[in-house]
């Protein structure tokens, strides 16, 4: 018992701060993309499309546009483009309200300013308010390799403590007010995620966690289902996407917040 | 027979009936060999197949590959030789051989491939099922109350006893070795490492490996070091994972709370390497891709001393609390003969007295690892699973601490060398120790030195019916505590 005692004392107090405070992430960590909008008409080699394991490239009259909801942010397009004119930032928070905001054509803002939740990119397609007090989620793992999975889990724990936040994961879709799905939604996971969808009682959200999840990532290609959360469920469900294979938890709790902000955290 | 880091010509490996086949497996599984992989590859014109068996001797690091010639149905061996149940029905479902006289021959992930259309998901299949008075029939999944994957587990219950425990899975099946001979090469790493998400590392290392050993790559001294890192760097942060994931399952908060953020310091350590927490990334076939100067060696080493002495003090207390060790002391027993009739891998089979592991069975590179040990537990409950973590974090923190020490201080050097095209025609097999177990990698190349098979076994593939075989006469409220000793992975699994 006394053991117990002291290695609590030692253990200490962890939680971060968030988003008051910001975390401190791997200088290494690529995060949201900052491209120089100019033709790359002179440049014909496109090496960063034929180097994209994903096909998240395109070339547009105006130069480099980046699909972060198939993106693995593995950073070969940033080494290989010629003029550095795909440069990958170090900020974490890459949430989406939509599929278009998802994709990057200019640079990066400045900076946002830490002392708030940054709201996603985007406009949300509704009124999210009414999540904002307490949220209860429902997770469904269709495909996912279990790196989302974890990444999703850890928010319960010390550092980031979901729970101050009025969220928490909820054991039957029948109690949620919404599912986070992750993975690329293979073909034997259809009808269960189909029948989760309809226990969660309307309204519901659906947050869609990771590049699998958003555009079935590096499986799009497989015979066996795969293409992403808005293959199976009706269109226009998603109401936040948080890419990233698999997203840092830092970003995924941002993802969350961006529903589930409430001015009373801001009091504290 | 052929020493495992040289590649063969494919039309070296002897071509025998598939009498000879089947004697070789079980005579040399009888031997103390192991039973790698063993699979079909389709022959063209005809409905069926090449078999091929990997057969492994750790003792003498020595391989033996055989193929039979093309069938269509052969007399089962899983009879003689029960580890070879799941791949005789991985057969049976991917090139549609029949391996007569099977005992339990239904589809492992009931693929689109094997019969297009109508075909029924993993859920309506059929299950092995007892009929009595009293007796009852529990089903769980595929979507579990928790954070995890699906599957689903179907329990003949008589009271609270579980008399079977039948576990289905293939809900996650995503197509990946059909994927790996398809896609371009660029994009096949990121989709191997996705695999199974917290072994990345290891499934890299595996098919890197392969790479490198049909093209006769050396790797870089550097290179080594540093996947070495990585490599021990996801078992430390998996098994701290575990560990707390088991005081949790006992009730005994204080060691689950801690684990969860520890096992976040070990990620972030691999993280600090190439910018993943879980390793994507980091690995390139020929060497690594990241560097770590001595200023951000010694960084990693002071965090990595920090982070062990945290995991050591938690998992400690655990350990010292007589009502845990009560509770995880003769649950989920899996006997010295089960484990190595299945062919158990990893951790699970080392609870059971069975000392494989990979790294110094199959070693990598010629790095030596002095401390590094095979961690053996005797009685094969949830105590020993737990022991042989609680003792692999010692030895991993430590030849982590030793590598990242000896790569501050040595020549700055390339950390990839170039890899030619891919040959035709050849064979090559790679073995690395996962932090579940053995991984299991087979490239077969064709003609134009593209992939005429891709096979893949996760140590997971292995051990679930060794998580079946520990439910059996226990209670049924035993079962997240034995789930979470093993922790399998469902999507290593399914592929
Ligand atoms: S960073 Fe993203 S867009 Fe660039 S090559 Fe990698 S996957 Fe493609």
């Amino acid at each position: 018992m006394l053991n117990i005692v002291r290695e609590r004392l030692h253990q200490g107090y962890r939680t971060l701060n968030y988003p008051f405070k910001q975390p401190v992430i791997s200088p290494r960590f690529a995060g949201l993309p900052s491209i120089t909008p100019t033709s790359c008409a002179s440049c014909s080699a496109h090496a960063c499309t034929n180097c994209c394991p994903t096909g998240a490239l395109a070339i547009t009259p105006d130069g480099p546009a980046l699909d972060m909801g198939r993106c693995l942010f593995c950073r070969a397009c940033e080494q290989v483009c010629p003029e550095k004119k795909i440069i990958f930032t170090h900020e974490h928070r890459l949430a989406a309200y939509t599929r278009e905001a998802l994709i990057i054509k200019g640079p990066a803002p400045n900076g946002f300013p830490d002392e708030s939740v940054r709201p996603a990119l985007g406009e949300p397609r509704r009124n999210l308010s009414l999540f904002a007090r307490s949220l209860k989620l429902r997770e469904v793992s269709a495909g996912g390799c279990m790196a989302c999975e974890a990444d999703v889990n850890v928010l319960c724990t010390l550092i980031y403590d979901l729970g101050r936040f009025g969220i928490e994961y909820a054991a039957s879709p029948r109690h949620a007010d919404g599912l986070l799905i992750t993975g690329p939604v293979t073909e034997n996971m259809r009808l269960a995620l189909l029948d989760a969808w309809e226990a969660t009682p309307d309204p519901r959200i659906v947050i869609a966690v990771g590049t699998c999840a958003i555009s079935g990532g590096t499986f799009a290609e497989s015979t066996e289902g795969c293409k992403g959360v808005e293959s199976v469920l009706p269109e226009g469900c998603v109401d936040v996407y948080v890419p990233g294979c698999p997203p840092n938890p830092w970003s995924i709790l941002d993802g969350i917040l961006s529903v589930a902000w409430k001015k009373a955290h801001a009091n504290r | 027979m052929f020493s495992y880091r040289s590649a063969i010509d494919h039309a070296d490996v002897p071509n025998v009936p598939i009498e000879a086949l089947r004697g070789t497996i079980i005579d040399y599984c009888r031997n103390g060999w192991d039973l790698m992989a063993f699979f079909g590859i389709p022959v063209d014109g005809e409905n069926g197949a090449e078999l091929i068996a990997v057969l492994g001797d750790p003792d003498t690091h020595t391989l033996e590959i055989l193929r039979s010639l093309p069938v269509r149905r052969y007399p089962s061996v899983t009879k003689e030789c029960p580890e070879a149940h799941l791949f005789e029905r991985e057969i049976f479902e991917q090139c549609g051989v029949h391996p007569q006289g099977h005992p339990w021959l239904k589809p492992v992930r009931f693929c689109r491939s094997a019969g297009d259309g109508q075909r029924p998901g993993p859920a309506q299949a059929n299950y092995f099922h007892i009929e009595g008075n009293e007796v009852h029939e529990v089903g769980v999944g595929p979507i579990h109350a928790g954070v995890i994957e699906p599957g689903h587990f179907r329990f003949q219950c008589y009271g609270e006893n579980v008399m079977h425990l039948e576990i289905q899975l293939g809900f996650q099946h995503r197509g990946v070795e059909h994927l790996i001979s398809t896609l371009p090469p660029h994009a096949v790493l990121p989709l191997v490492e996705n695999i199974a998400g917290d072994s990345a590392i290891g499934h890299a290392t595996a098919y890197c490996s392969i790479i490198e050993r049909l093209t006769g790559t050396d790797i870089p001294l550097r290179a080594q070091i540093l996947r070495r890192i990585a490599l021990e760097l996801e078992r430390l942060a998996n098994h701290t994972r575990d560990l707390g994931a088991i005081g949790g399952d006992t009730g005994f908060l204080p060691t689950s709370a801690w684990n969860g953020r520890i096992t976040g310091d070990f990620l972030n350590l691999t993280s600090e390497l190439c910018g993943s927490r879980f390793g994507r990334n980091l690995l390139c076939p020929g060497g690594v891709k990241w560097d770590a100067d001595p200023a951000l060696c010694q960084s990693l080493i002071k965090r990595l001393r920090t982070a062990y002495r945290d995991v050591r003090g938690s998992v400690n207390v655990m350990l010292e609390t007589p009502s845990v060790l009560a509770r995880l002391t003769g649950t989920g027993c899996v006997s010295h003969e089960t484990a190595v009739d299945l062919g158990l891998v990893g951790v699970a089979a080392r609870a059971c007295g069975i000392d494989r592991d990979a790294r110094f069975d199959w070693p990598l590179s010629d790095l030596e690892s002095p401390l590094l040990h095979v961690r053996t537990e005797m009685e094969g409950d949830v105590r020993a699973r737990t022991l042989v973590r609680s003792l692999e974090l010692d030895d991993s923190a430590a030849q982590t601490e030793a590598d990242l020490q000896r790569l501050s201080y040595m020549e700055e050097s390339k950390i990839a060398a170039d890899v030619p095209n891919l040959p035709a025609g050849k064979i090559a097999v790679a073995l690395v120790e996962g932090w579940r177990g053995i991984l299991c990698h087979v490239g077969v190349t064709d003609d134009d030195g593209g992939w005429l098979a891709y096979k893949i076994v996760d140590p997971s593939f292995h051990n679930w019916m060794g998580l079946a075989m520990a439910l059996r006469n226990e209670q049924i409220s035993d079962f997240p505590l034995c789930n979470k000793s093993f922790n399998l992975s469902y999507c290593g699994h399914d592929l």
